[in-house]
């Protein structure tokens, strides 16, 4: 007998596949919903150009925005120089499927894999106690790069991937040297995914709490150095909504600030790079 | 003629100039995870003697204050909201994906990847937010204290929900499209194509993505931390407490000192060596499975 493969469950998946997408659709608008909700009942101007008052249940978060701002910098002035060149180490400098290569990247998925509280314990001891930073936005920094790192190389080195194969001949053709192919050509071929991975990073950082914690503290003054201990806008909310009683409609309002601000930068992703292929 | 050679030369020069800071920079990416993990290794030294190992593993009393590290209950409520947030977010995750790809009407497939995308993109702390002030309160007109296996479970399961559906979604897009047309020229239907061709073909990355996902739910930290209670026991229902290991170094490291500063240290040297596991297991996966498909 012939085994035949019955079109009869087409009907029953096609109906459980649309009410899981309902139900994945409601939960999740239901999130969204409250966190604007919530966020609505306490945004106002004062709130993000105040400085905190009473633990953070009243005024505002210009200081912890600060304070985010400097950590953001910190580490993307170190991801994005040591991530470009271990890009270009990878599709260009080093052998393909070689073992140096393959080495590298073994490494950096290991990277991309630590759980986000081990970068936290390792920065805190490193290079908080070690180093002697201290609490410090410059700590925070340092430790959030190492985390943003692996997913900075990935989207980089396959937007220098996709430079196509007959630029790299042509620029053989015509002898030129190896930094001018990459500076001239290469890099400018691929800025958009460049910019992407950027603007990624800088998205995965905002949204990191656990490595904060205990590399950038927790103080929310507005800070006066990279030395200072800084507050940011995801350490602000855990803190406001588990040790401070009181501190819900400010929690919700940093959530929805917070928020708003990982959607633009996510539709500044689509607007650079309209296909997304990564 | 000369002066050709002299420009050559100063080429040369430059060429092998940016190799070395290339190759240095990429260096110092590589060593990182291994300065991390011999860190780690290095403060946890004190407390990994011989006999102390297995203690961490099977004895559930942490006193840190009176040096009892055990972290058998830590470990089991990790493992126990890993398992639960698995358990809804693979199945959903990938019948998202297979929506999204073979389904849905254009409009609808993309407007859940755009919000797949988003969600994907929502901090971890804001997950926690929501289910602490939302979910909890939810669960405790169920049954116990609100804060639990179960809130942890779902907070975590809808977290990671987005990544499993997108890893999968990209590893379906990477099937030939010729298989598709294959299986419609055999006369199969809609779900037999998918099911006997489309998702073996992509076994390999959907089962590595998995893997990798399992590891990030457990290395969460911050939602599980503001929604499981944190009260150190082995849960006997899904609707008691728990404290992960994660959340346990986020609630104990700002004063631990001497041997409980070593024990938090452990307890990441376990995690870190858990998610590199799972990392090697996704990797053997992906090798394995590519070579039979």
């Amino acid at each position: 007998m012939v085994k035949t493969v019955s079109s009869n469950s087409d009907g029953l998946v096609s109906l459980v596949l649309w009410g899981l997408f309902s139900l994945v659709t409601v939960v999740s608008l239901w999130m969204l919903g409250d966190i604007l909700l919530l966020g609505l009942d306490h945004l106002s101007l004062d709130f993000v150009i105040g400085e905190p008052a009473d633990a953070g249940r009243n005024g505002g978060i210009a200081p912890l925005i600060v304070s985010t701002l400097l950590v953001l910098a910190v580490c993307m002035a170190v991801v994005i120089p040591v991530g470009l060149a271990t890009a270009l180490a990878i599709t260009e400098f080093l052998a393909p499927e070689g073992r140096w290569q393959a080495t590298l990247l073994r490494s950096l998925d290991l990277l991309s894999a630590v759980p986000s509280i081990v970068f936290g314990l390792f920065g805190y001891a490193f290079f908080a106690i070690q180093l002697g930073l201290g609490f410090s936005i410059l700590s925070g920094g340092l430790a959030l790069a190492c985390m943003a790192l692996p997913l900075f190389v990935r989207i980089t080195a396959s937007a220098l991937a996709m430079v196509p194969h007959s630029y790299r001949q042509a620029a053989d053709a015509l002898a030129i040297s190896r930094v001018s192919w990459c500076a001239r050509i290469l890099l400018p071929q691929s800025s958009s995914g460049i910019a992407a991975a950027t603007i990624l990073s800088i998205g995965r950082s905002l949204a990191e709490t656990a490595v904060l914690i205990f590399t950038a503290g927790y103080v929310m003054r507005m800070p006066d150095s990279l030395m200072d201990s800084g507050r940011t806008l995801a350490v602000h909310i855990y803190d406001l909504s588990m040790n401070v009683s009181g501190g819900d409609p400010a929690a919700g309002a940093t959530s929805l600030v917070l928020v708003v601000i990982l959607v633009v930068l996510n539709l500044i992703t689509r607007k650079v790079l309209p296909d997304r292929t990564f | 003629m000369a002066m050709i050679l002299q420009r050559f030369r100063a080429a040369r020069a430059k060429d092998l100039f940016v190799q070395s800071a290339v190759l240095l920079f990429a260096g110092v990416a590589a060593i990182i995870v291994v300065i991390i993990g011999v860190y780690l290794f290095l403060e946890s030294a004190p407390l990994l003697t011989g006999t102390g190992i297995p203690g961490f593993f099977l004895d559930r009393r942490w006193y840190p204050l009176e040096g009892e590290f055990g972290m058998a209950a830590m470990l089991a409520g990790t493992l126990s909201v890993t398992a639960l947030a698995m358990l809804l977010a693979a199945p959903v995750g990938i019948a998202a994906a297979v929506f999204m790809r073979y389904y849905a009407p254009p409009a609808f497939a993309s407007f859940y990847r755009r919000l797949l995308e988003l969600l994907s993109g929502i901090p971890s702390v804001v997950f926690g937010f929501w289910g602490l002030i939302v979910l909890v309160p939810l669960i405790a007109k169920l049954d116990g204290p609100g804060a639990s296996v179960l809130a942890g479970g779902l907070v975590l399961g809808l977290m990671i929900l987005p990544l499993v559906s997108l890893s999968t979604d990209s590893s379906l897009a990477q099937v030939p499209r010729s298989h598709w047309l294959a299986g419609t020229a055999l006369g199969l239907g809609r779900w037999a194509i998918v099911r006997k061709v489309m998702i073996p073909s992509a076994a390999s990355g959907i089962l590595a993505g998995m893997v990798l996902q399992t590891g990030r739910a457990l290395g969460e930290t911050m939602a599980v931390l503001m929604v499981t209670g944190n009260v150190v026991q082995l849960p006997a229902s899904v609707f008691e407490p728990v404290r992960a290991l994660t959340s346990n170094i986020a609630l104990e490291m700002a004063y631990a000192t001497g041997d409980h500063r070593t024990a938090l240290f452990v307890s990441g040297l376990i995690l870190l060596v858990m998610t590199a596991g799972l990392v090697a297991v996704a990797a053997v996966i992906q090798r394995r499975l590519k070579r039979y498909g």
